[in-house]
């Protein structure tokens, strides 16, 4: 691109110049210092969050020895499996409709698979529990299916909303994608599914991964919409965070939110140089 | 799985929508577009059926929900439709949490809109490399835990915390604000903002620079040049950010829950103690629907103001 035009006449000059930068900076600031904060004083060897009073491991200790949490921990792990695997696949298979195919209905279906992403926390956890109490008996059919202990509730609503987060991510991928290696695999007479499994999918599949795991990062984090849905004793750990960080401010739940965010971020991060490095790969195509 | 193509005429629509490219068959063709149209619509119908099931009639239920009956034992049924709870949603007290939510999510998406423009501003004034790394950085926050995110607020804004330890040194006088409504736009500020930078980002980053120049070639000044020819170009990524905070800030129940007391509750707030304290369905679920509204409201603008996707 015309870069160099940029430069000069993009950045303001003078003083200007300086307050943009510092106002960046600030900003990232603004951003991390509460994270590192956070961070430090899960370390304090001192029950009264605010003073600094030498580094302890202790909290750290009594977490992993703490049961309730590795309960919760299994159940977050549990429904984060199963609904990333069924939201891939789900969502991919969304992504290639909508980008590969010219169907009737496919705007309707556009706009419907939208609605998940933009749509407030609180009324998605409420459709979910107006939902599930109004239609318990309809999944009673279906064997091994037990929608009491709530796992099963989680994991649906879990995949109702990464369906969407999963093909947003797909479909950018495939939008980069020239579909032109795709015709020349059926023209040698490969069939739909060689085609995709060959060509398509290897092509498709940082966007693949990186949407997946998005879909745990959405998955383990999600608070409200999993409130609502999780039962008595089976519920996620971020649901039994959130009552107990509710309560106030403790050496221990201090403890817990530096290992939940940090799991959170190394899927971030993975999610985003794998999506990135492929993005910039297709940029220099 | 569900990636497979349709089985049986699968094979059958494929050899004829090539073999048709060639011979160019008028009728040929139609019918190869066709299979291929089924073939995308068979592709998407897993999905189709997921969301019907899991998406759309949950939210019929919401809906429905609005005009049921509640029973005196907190039930709600679904019978003898009714308006009653839309007419409770001019209460004094839903009204209250209505003000308070649009005006807290306006502070909200000002501030954002405030402390994002310049930021997005600079970092599409970077060069590539530059770029990629502050947008990641960005990134990281957007997508991190937002509980835990919010939570390290209340660490900071404890009465011990470091921020109010901070503002007493400085000699600003009470640094207390945990529990007020000031706590609550300031995490709703803290959590969201990265929903601005993005689509700021994006728009800013589009705009050709060469415009800019013709302006200061025409002696437009800087600042001139900025108001004249950036902000009007930037306007589809100020009014897809501003709508990406004021949704979510409108039906935050996370943030008020920690950050604010117990007067501070927005809507999300309130639905949520309708259904899960009070075995409000009905009001709760009239709440639920004017909230999607507002949602579906914005979306609207947004799309009509020439947004595309997120």
């Amino acid at each position: 691109m015309s870069k160099g035009v940029a430069k000069s006449t993009a950045e303001p000059m003078g003083a200007s110049r300086w307050l943009l930068r510092g106002h960046s900076a600030a900003v990232f600031a603004f951003f991390y210092a509460p994270i590192i904060v956070l961070c430090v004083f899960s370390f304090n060897d001192s029950n009264a969050v605010g003073n600094w009073n030498g580094f302890t491991l202790d909290w750290y200790g009594d977490l992993f020895s703490n049961k309730n949490i590795k309960s919760s921990i299994w159940v977050s792990v549990k429904v984060c499996v199963f609904s990333t695997l069924i939201a891939v696949v789900l969502g991919t298979a969304a992504a290639l409709a909508l980008e590969r195919f010219r169907w009737w209905g496919q705007k309707a279906f556009d706009a419907v698979l939208y609605l998940p992403i933009i749509i407030p926390d609180v009324t998605m956890a409420v459709m979910m529990l107006v939902f599930f109490s109004e239609t318990a008996s309809w999944f009673n059919w279906i064997p091994g299916l037990n929608l009491q202990d709530g796992l099963e509730k989680l994991v649906f609503s879990h995949v109702a909303f990464n369906i969407s987060f999963v093909s947003v991510v797909v479909r950018a991928r495939l939008a980069n994608l020239d579909a032109s290696m795709e015709e020349a695999a059926s023209d040698l007479y490969a069939n739909r599914w060689q085609t995709f499994r060959r060509v398509t999918l290897p092509q498709i599949m940082p966007g693949v991964i990186g949407g997946a795991l998005m879909a745990v990062t959405i998955s383990l984090d999600d608070v409200v919409v999993s409130s609502f849905v999780s039962a008595v004793g089976g519920t996620p750990l971020s649901v039994y965070v959130f009552g107990m960080l509710r309560k106030g401010v403790t050496p221990l739940v201090n403890s817990v939110s530096v290992v939940m965010l940090a799991a959170s971020m190394a899927f971030v991060v993975a999610s985003l140089l794998i999506s990135r490095a492929s993005g910039s790969e297709s940029e220099e195509r | 799985m569900p990636v497979e193509a349709p089985p049986g005429d699968a094979p059958v629509g494929e050899t004829e929508s090539e073999g048709a490219s060639e011979v160019a068959t008028p009728g040929l063709e139609r019918q190869a577009e066709r299979a291929k149209a089924r073939q995308g619509f068979l592709l998407g119908l897993p999905t189709i059926i997921y969301l019907f099931i899991f998406f759309i009639i949950p939210l019929g239920f919401v809906v429905a929900y609005s005009f049921a009956t509640r029973t005196r034992s907190g039930r709600t049924e679904l019978r003898d439709f009714n308006l009653d709870a839309y007419a409770r949603l001019g209460d004094d007290i839903i009204m209250t949490v209505a003000w308070r939510s649009l005006w807290m999510s306006v502070v909200t998406t000002i501030i954002c809109l405030i402390l994002a423009y310049p930021l997005a501003y600079f970092i599409s004034t970077r060069t590539p490399a530059v770029r990629n790394m502050m947008l990641v950085g960005v990134m990281i926050p957007f997508w991190s835990n937002f509980l835990i995110r919010t939570y390290a607020w209340r660490v900071l804004l404890d009465s011990d915390g470091l921020v109010t330890q901070a503002f007493e040194a400085i000699g600003l006088g009470d640094g207390r604000i945990l529990f007020t409504s000031n706590a609550v736009i300031l995490g709703l500020v803290y959590g969201y903002l990265p929903f601005m930078v993005l689509p700021l980002y994006a728009a800013i980053e589009r705009i050709d620079w060469s415009l800019v120049e013709g302006a200061r070639d025409l002696y437009a000044s800087g600042w001139a040049a900025f108001r004249r020819v950036v902000w009007p170009l930037s306007r589809p990524g100020v009014i897809a950010g501003s709508m990406l905070v004021f949704v979510p800030s409108f039906g935050a129940y996370v943030t008020p829950a920690i950050l604010g007391g117990n007067k501070e509750g927005l809507l999300g707030s309130y639905i949520v103690l309708q259904f899960l304290s009070a075995r409000n369905g009905p009001v709760g679920s009239a709440v639920s629907v004017v909230v999607l509204a507002v949602m579906l409201i914005s979306t609207l603008i947004y799309f009509r103001s020439g947004g595309k996707n997120l």
